[in-house]
C-alpha cells in the first residue's frame, strides 16, 4: 500500500514538473532555467508543509511521492552545466545560489505555514 | 485561433506558423506526459526502496539521499550526452529515462526539508555539511559523467 501510493503521488509530480516547466519556459526567451526553479521552490514549500502537519499516508502520497518527482537534483545539476559552459558561470552560480536559498527558504516557510494552520 | 494546419491548403497562403518560442504547452503532449509519468513512478518507487532499506536517523547525515541525488546526477550526465549524439533518438527516451526516472528519482524538496530539519534539530553543523556536500557532489558527478561520456563515444567514433 505504500509503495502504491508513493508511486501515485509521482505519477502526478512528474508530469506536473514537466509541464509547468514548458508553461514556464514558453513564456520568456532567457537562457536561465525558470521552470526547473519554481517546481524546485514550490515543491519545498509544500513538502515543509507537509512534514509539519500531514499524517502519515499524506506523507507519503503527495510528500515523497508528488514533491520528490515534482522537485529534480538532477535536471537542476546538468541545467546548471549548461548553462556554466552557454550562459556563463555568473548564470551558473546565480543558479545554485537562488535555488538553493529559496528552496531552504520556502522548507522553512513551509513548516511554519503548516504549524500555523494545523499545529 | 485556426485550426488549418499551415500549408495544406494547395496553392494558398500559407497560414502563420506559431512562433517556435511560445508552443502550446499540452498540445500533442499525450505519449510524452505518459512517458514521464511512468518513468517518475519507477524512479520514485526507486527512491522510496533506497530510503525504506538505508534509513536515515533523526539528526543524522542524510547520506542516503545524498547519494540519490548524486547517482542520478551522474546517470542524467551520461545519459543526455549520450542521446545528443545518437543520429535518431526515439521522441520519448528523454521524457521516460531523463524527465521521468532520474527527475523522480532524484530529489530537491527532501533535500532543503532535510536541511530545515537538521537546523531547527540543532544539529548546524551537519545541515552545512549536507547543504554542501550535496551540491558539490552532485554538480562534480554531472560535470564528470557528461565529460567522460563525450570523451568515450568521441574516441569510439574516431577509430
Amino acid at each position: 500500500m505504500n509503495w502504491l501510493l508513493v508511486v501515485a503521488g509521482a505519477m502526478a509530480g512528474a508530469p506536473l514538473r514537466y509541464l509547468t516547466d514548458r508553461a514556464v519556459q514558453s513564456r520568456h526567451d532567457s537562457v536561465f532555467p525558470w521552470g526547473t526553479f519554481a517546481v524546485n521552490v514550490a515543491g519545498s514549500l509544500i513538502l515543509g508543509v507537509l512534514t509539519a502537519a500531514a499524517p502519515s499516508p499524506w506523507q507519503l502520497l503527495l510528500g515523497t511521492g508528488l514533491c520528490g518527482a515534482l522537485t529534480t537534483y538532477s535536471t537542476f545539476s546538468y541545467e546548471t552545466l549548461v548553462l556554466a559552459r552557454e550562459g556563463g558561470r555568473g548564470y551558473a552560480a546565480a543558479n545554485v545560489i537562488l535555488s538553493v536559498v529559496c528552496g531552504l527558504g520556502a522548507a522553512f516557510a513551509g513548516v511554519a505555514l503548516g504549524r500555523a494552520l494545523w499545529g | 485561433m485556426s485550426t488549418t494546419r499551415p500549408g495544406t491548403v494547395t496553392g494558398g497562403p500559407r497560414t502563420r506558423t506559431p512562433s517556435p518560442g511560445r508552443p502550446s504547452v499540452t498540445r500533442g503532449q499525450g505519449a510524452v506526459v505518459c512517458a514521464v509519468s511512468l518513468g517518475g513512478g519507477a524512479g520514485a518507487a526507486a527512491r522510496y526502496g533506497a530510503g525504506l532499506l538505508w534509513p536515515t536517523p533523526a539528526g543524522a547525515f542524510p547520506w542516503t539521499t545524498l547519494l540519490i541525488n548524486a547517482v542520478g546526477c551522474a546517470l542524467i550526465g551520461v545519459l543526455l550526452v549520450a542521446i545528443g549524439e545518437l543520429a535518431a533518438p526515439h521522441r520519448l527516451l528523454r521524457p521516460f529515462l531523463g524527465t521521468g526516472v532520474l527527475g523522480g528519482f532524484t530529489t530537491f524538496s527532501t533535500y532543503t526539508v532535510d536541511v530545515q530539519r537538521l537546523i531547527e534539530g540543532g544539529h548546524v553543523a551537519t545541515a552545512l555539511a549536507y547543504l554542501a556536500g550535496t551540491l558539490v557532489a552532485a554538480l562534480a558527478t554531472v560535470l564528470v559523467a557528461a565529460t567522460a561520456t563525450k570523451a568515450f563515444l568521441l574516441r569510439r567514433r574516431t577509430r
